[in-house]
């Protein structure tokens, strides 16, 4: 007989962020909010040009300066001189050349950020200007001059799949184009490193994605044994892949254990474009070969993603846009060639969607297609194709995690449409906005579908682990990882979980540093996943260890022991004992290494067990255009979303909400502008981020299909928002206004040019 | 850098005779820019905020015009009596930047900075505004389209400020239009303004975004007046919207193209004739 | 008020002197950098995300740009002061129930501006809250939660009023 009782914040509720107080008063301490006493300021020099030669640097003018401590080239680098997440080609400071605008050339300290501007003013750098390599094309090309000893390639992969020689009753083809898209988070870069007393180590307080990949970059780079270089998360206000690389790292680390003195640097948001590395533009040509009956039999296609001066992950960006080509339909056979190139153009690297965005784009863009040409709907063609679990990708891999893609399309499919378009609506309500550019005579609405396939964690062969550690007495709970805490709320989940194992109430979240084991990075939508499955295995180590005790103390096999809310429970006896009350006193701590099942290289011909899991996701959007101006109003944007299990659903509708933003963002407004290398558009009066007034209505469906591999039956739920509801933004602007649009963002002139 | 905050305008052109390079500071959103991003370290500041006159404005209806004070906000412009006498400047006021930058912003600011996009501009010249400007030697007026004199130029002379503007109030029909690529907080890349006067029928058309000064459209503004009444038929508005693109004289940035900007302007100036007939 | 000279600012109901500041200092920076209140962010310096916005004389207005040492006669409220000490107001308990903060940088800023909202419009529509934050920029969150936190809160304001 068990009484009801209810405790808060288990898995499946809707538990509060414990940061979330903190945040609302603004007490909250972003990196940007440290401060130490007797710091200095540091900055960063930065080329003005896309690629130069470096003739001459003379620092004498700026170390004259009164109030400068400290002015580093790659000189002072003790270290290696390069960085990088896969291959280190990214130099800490430019040695000879430089290969992109903004790319450091060298770092000061002083006293006040003031002085450091006129320091970094009085730098003299000789620059003998080269013609950049700003067309990827151009990188492809044996006759194009190397800007990098590595070569212009970073990568190039085939896939070769299935009968090759099939051809389609009807064949559809296009070319598409994906412009640069900023991360743009709004917590600017920002670092605090703080020299040991002995100068010979140094202690980093930082924003980042991941901080034993940092700690071990920045380690190599310094030429210090790793255990002297020590990670403290600071408060980070967004990520969204741009936090993956070293920015600021190496600098304040150096200019701290040159000047002996703590030195806080911060970015301005003019510097940050500058700073991290962008979403890759690319080019994709597709070719559809299907039956008469849209039934898909082949794709043919090229990618050409755009790197940058330096590789990042670029070659990994690759592999996830050739490999999720094919989308969410079944594919039999398909040739696929993807290259990764380098330009003089700015380096890019992760953002949310990490290549499947750029392939998405291009095979619903596709899809729609394939369906006009088989005079089926746009939903008929998806639903014709759809994946299923145990289907086989291009790559060979059989798909043995849940893939309700036809669910997703039809539960989006009945989510209401929003009502059609008053006659005279507030003007808000219109594309332009308070512009007052349109009344409702001048709009015409679309309605368009994208639907998706995305990997989760990370791929090919990589050893994939994330570390927890779980100490429990007295009922109360403390957790320690270094799981990167950027806002997607893995401090509300990892104390769920604990409460869920334990049936305890008062959890504790430590500091996130790397004094315990690496949890891999916030990315790839993997720490549910990853750390969740760590915590989840220390809690269940620590549950043990606390049944043996409670066995032993009342003489009863520790296997007839079980939680139920936060009772221990003698489920063949009479036992019932309160965790807070089980084992006064005694302290049980466990940790535990969650690694996910190997994954494996692809083959020559792109064939390979390369990815661990996937999840999917379908969008429909409804948009007004104002067709002779070209303006664009998202309306409404529903989705159903392959998520396994909803451990927050309120987090999960957060993660959708503002994932189908950026989405937004991709497909109306938002693009980093290069032209010859330079961009052009480095602030927000020009970078355009959606407001509360471009935000559409968002109604969803959460499918929730455990997955049995995953720890806690969760998949990752960050990525997938973002990915489809661009082309079917796009999808709705050709439906409304009959244009062909091959690339995104959309202008207004594609529309009404 | 010293800030001087001067309680009356006598006082503020007494020190801006005494410090012929100080900067004036209205509501900062375009003065503050500057200084953050190191692009002007003015080392004489006179503030406006202290100056109650510059807040006023006077709406007279014998003599039929307006008098805003250079200091009147944004804000203030939309929610007050302005909005009815001067229908045009309040819906400009409203597409301007965000509520923190309209309820900060002034239109004396949006002059003294004089960009090709400034949200009022089009309107002070379909108007045919004065401006008041004010010097330790006194005062004088200029009409609209002699004080601005390229992008970001006008004819302020040093040691003068800005002390407001005198609009007429038109019987008519008069209205604002701008384009922007998102539905809040963004600059214009095409905009126009027109005032029709129902006593001869007449139109005033004003292009921003579009040249390095605001355009008036004059020649499709006497084009108009040679047709027949009752010059509502949607061909004789689209052939207005051409005839007042083609005095566009837009350029290719970041933010557009030229091409797309003079498009931009004939749609506008299309739908502002026909919502100008439509009632 | 000229190079380094010490003003004071009226800021969440007391006089706060600014000493030894360069006086082109922006109040955002004199708020976090000088006075000890951290609560208004940056994130562009430049109007264009309202992370900095606090109350000036009942307006809400982004601190970046606003020349500090003009502000002398000011009344000036930040985020820090909303709320007495360790108590929330009705609009930040209702971001933390609904979920509309993420990572919580634009949070502050949001706050404040929400508050400006309803003193001045006790009932906005729905299109009045989106136009009233239209210059807080949110790059987590997509507004959804936001607009729900709002609605929240005026749907309790009103069934106490
Ligand atoms: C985020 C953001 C968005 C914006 N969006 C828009 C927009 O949509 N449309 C638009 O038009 N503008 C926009 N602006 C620009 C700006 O807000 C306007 O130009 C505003 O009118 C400037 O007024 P202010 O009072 O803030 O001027 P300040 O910044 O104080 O001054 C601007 C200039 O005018 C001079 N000045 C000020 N007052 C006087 C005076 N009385 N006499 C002579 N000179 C004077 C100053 O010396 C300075 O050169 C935006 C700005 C920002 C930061
Ligand atoms: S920092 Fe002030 S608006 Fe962005
Ligand atoms: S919660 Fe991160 S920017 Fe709003």
């Amino acid at each position: 007989m068990s009484t009801v009782k209810t405790r808060r914040d288990v898995l499946g509720t809707n538990a509060l962020r414990p940061d979330g107080a903190a945040k609302v008063k603004g007490e909250f301490s972003f990196s940007s909010d440290m401060w130490s006493d007797g710091m200095l300021w540091g900055a960063t020099l930065r080329s003005p040009h896309p690629y130069a030669r470096i003739v001459r640097i003379d620092t004498s003018p700026a170390l004259a300066i009164d109030g400068v401590r400290a002015v580093l080239t790659a000189e002072d680098v003790p270290g290696v001189l390069t960085y990088g997440l896969i291959d280190q080609d990214q130099p800490v400071f430019a040695v000879d050349y430089v290969r992109y605008m903004g790319e450091p050339v060298a770092a000061v300290a002083a006293d006040h950020p003031e002085t450091c501007r006129r320091a970094l003013a009085a730098i003299i750098v000789e620059y003998e200007v080269l013609t950049p390599l700003t067309d990827p094309e151009l990188s492809l090309d044996t006759s194009t001059p190397a800007i990098h000893p590595n070569g212009n390639v970073f990568r190039h992969q085939r896939i070769v799949h299935g009968d090759t020689s099939v051809v389609g009753d009807v064949v559809v083809e296009g070319e598409y184009e994906i412009g640069m898209q900023d991360q743009a988070f709004l917590g600017l870069e920002a670092a605090m490193a703080i020299p040991d007393a002995d100068g010979a180590g140094i202690e980093l307080h930082i924003a980042t994605q991941w901080l034993h990949e940092d700690q071990k970059q920045i380690a190599a780079c310094l030429g210090l044994p790793i255990e002297r270089v020590r990670l403290v998360l600071g408060g980070v206000g967004g990520a969204f892949g741009a936090r993956e690389d070293i920015s600021l790292q190496v600098h304040s680390c150096l200019l701290a254990l040159t000047t002996k003195r703590p030195i806080k640097m911060q970015y301005s948001r003019e510097e940050s474009f500058f700073g991290h590395v962008h979403r890759h533009p690319a080019r994709v040509h597709i070719r559809h070969h299907a039956k008469a009956d849209g039934t898909i039999v082949k794709i043919e296609a090229r990618m050409l993603f755009d790197g940058g001066a330096y590789a990042s992950t670029s070659s990994a960006v690759l592999i996830n846009g050739i490999t999720h080509i094919q989308g969410p339909y079944r594919c039999p056979s398909a040739v696929v060639d993807g290259f990764a190139v380098r330009t003089n153009n700015p380096p890019c690297g992760a953002m949310r969607g990490f290549g499947v965005v750029q392939a998405c784009y291009a095979h619903e863009s596709q899809m729609d297609r394939l369906a006009e040409a088989c005079g089926l709907s746009h939903v008929e063609i998806r639903l014709r194709n759809a994946m299923r679990t145990g289907d086989t990708l291009i790559t060979g891999q059989p798909v043995e995690s849940v893939a309700p893609v036809e669910r997703c399309i039809r539960e989006t499919d009945a989510l209401p449409l929003p009502p059609p378009l008053i006659d005279s609506p507030d003007v808000l309500e219109l594309p332009g906005g308070t512009g007052l550019t349109s009344r409702s005579e001048n709009i015409r609405r679309g309605i368009g579908w994208g639907v998706s396939i995305k990997n989760i964690m990370y791929s090919e062969g990589f050893d994939d682990y994330s570390t927890a550690r779980c100490t429990l007495q007295d009922g109360v709970v403390a957790l320690k990882f270094a799981t990167s805490e950027v806002g997607q709320g893995f401090v509300t989940l990892a104390p769920q979980i604990a409460r869920s194992v334990l049936g305890v109430t008062d959890v504790v979240v430590e500091p996130m540093d790397t004094t315990i084991g690496s949890a891999g990075s916030t990315s790839a939508s993997r720490q549910t996943w990853m750390s969740g499955g760590a915590v989840d295995g220390a809690c269940r180590l620590v549950r043990e260890r606390l049944f043996e005790h409670v066995g032993l103390a009342n003489g009863i096999d520790a296997l007839r022991l079980v939680i139920e809310d936060d009772e221990i429970v003698d489920t063949m006896g009479t036992l019932r004992i309160k965790v807070t009350d089980a084992a006064p006193g005694v302290r049980f701590e466990e940790t535990f290494e969650h690694h996910h099942r190997p994954t494996e290289d692809l083959d020559e011909n792109g064939q390979g067990n390369c990815h661990v899991a996937f999840a999917f996701v379908a969008h429909r959007a409804v948009v007004d255009v104002d067709v002779e101006l070209g303006l664009v109003k998202v309306v409404q944007v529903a989705t159903a979303q392959d998520i396994g299990r909803a451990l927050n659903p309120l987090s999960v509708q957060g993660q959708l909400e503002g994932g189908i933003a950026q989405g937004l963002g991709l497909a109306v407004m938002e693009e980093v502008i290069v032209q010859d290398g330079r961009v052009r558009n480095p602030s927000f009066t020009d970078y355009l981020l959606p407001t509360a007034l471009d935000a559409p209505e968002v109604v969803y469906s959460l499918i929730e299909e455990p997955d049995p591999q995953a720890p806690l039956g969760a998949k990752g739920v960050g990525e997938p928002p973002c990915i489809s509801v661009t082309p079917a933004i796009a999808s709705a602007i050709r439906q409304a206004t009959g244009r062909d649009i091959r690339r995104v963002p959309v202008r207004p002139q594609d529309i009404c040019l | 850098m010293t800030v001087h905050s001067p309680r009356t305008i006598d006082q503020a052109v007494t020190l801006l005779e005494k410090y012929p390079s100080a900067m004036i500071l209205s509501g900062g959103t375009d003065f503050m820019v500057e200084v953050n991003f190191n692009h002007r370290k003015p080392s004489q500041v006179v503030s406006t905020r202290a100056i109650e006159e510059l807040r006023q404005w006077n709406i007279d209806h014998d003599t039929n015009s307006i008098f805003i004070g250079a200091g009147v906000t944004y804000s203030t412009i939309e929610s007050s009596d302005i909005a009815q006498a001067a229908p045009a400047l309040a819906e400009a006021s409203r597409t301007v930047g965000s509520p923190q930058i309209r309820a900060a912003g002034t239109m004396g600011g949006n002059l003294g900075t004089c960009s090709p996009a400034g949200d009022t501009l089009p309107v002070f010249a379909a108007l045919d505004a004065k401006i008041l400007l004010a010097s330790n030697a006194g005062r004088r007026e200029v009409s609209f389209a002699d004080f601005m004199v390229g992008p970001k130029k006008n004819s302020l002379l040093a040691g003068e400020m800005v002390l407001g503007v005198s609009l007429p109030i038109i019987e008519g029909w008069q209205g604002y239009a701008k384009v922007g690529v998102r539905n809040a907080m963004v600059i214009s890349i095409a905009s126009a303004c027109l005032v029709r006067n129902a006593s001869d029928d007449s139109v005033r058309v004003a292009l921003g975004s579009v040249g390095p000064t605001i355009i008036r459209a004059r020649a499709a503004e006497s084009w108009w007046l040679d047709q027949g009444a009752p010059r509502s038929s949607s061909e004789m508005h689209t052939e207005f919207g051409a005839r007042c693109a083609a005095e566009a004289s837009p350029i290719t940035d970041h933010r557009s193209t030229a091409e797309y900007r003079r498009h931009a302007i004939k749609v506008l100036c299309t739908r502002l004739a026909a919502r100008s007939t439509s009632r | 008020m000229s190079e380094n000279q010490i003003y004071t600012l009226t800021v969440n109901g007391s006089q706060r002197e600014v000493k030894d500041s360069w006086i082109g200092e922006s109040l955002l920076y004199v708020l976090r950098e000088r006075l000890g209140l951290p609560g208004a962010k940056g994130a562009c310096e430049q109007g264009e995300c309202g992370s900095c916005t606090v109350m000036m004389d009942g307006a809400a207005v982004c601190s970046c740009l606003v020349l500090a040492a003009s502000a002398v006669d000011a009344d000036i409220k930040t985020v820090e002061g909303l709320a007495p000490d360790g108590s929330l107001t009705d609009v930040q308990q209702s971001f933390i129930n609904n979920g509309a903060v993420q990572c919580g940088f634009c949070t502050p800023g949001l706050i404040v501006a929400i508050h400006n909202l309803l003193d001045s419009q006790p009932n906005p529509s729905e299109l009045e809250v989106r136009e009233a934050i239209s210059g807080n920029i949110c790059r987590c969150t997509g507004y959804g939660r936001i607009f729900a936190a709002v609605q929240d809160v005026i749907e309790q304001r009103g069934a106490t009023r």
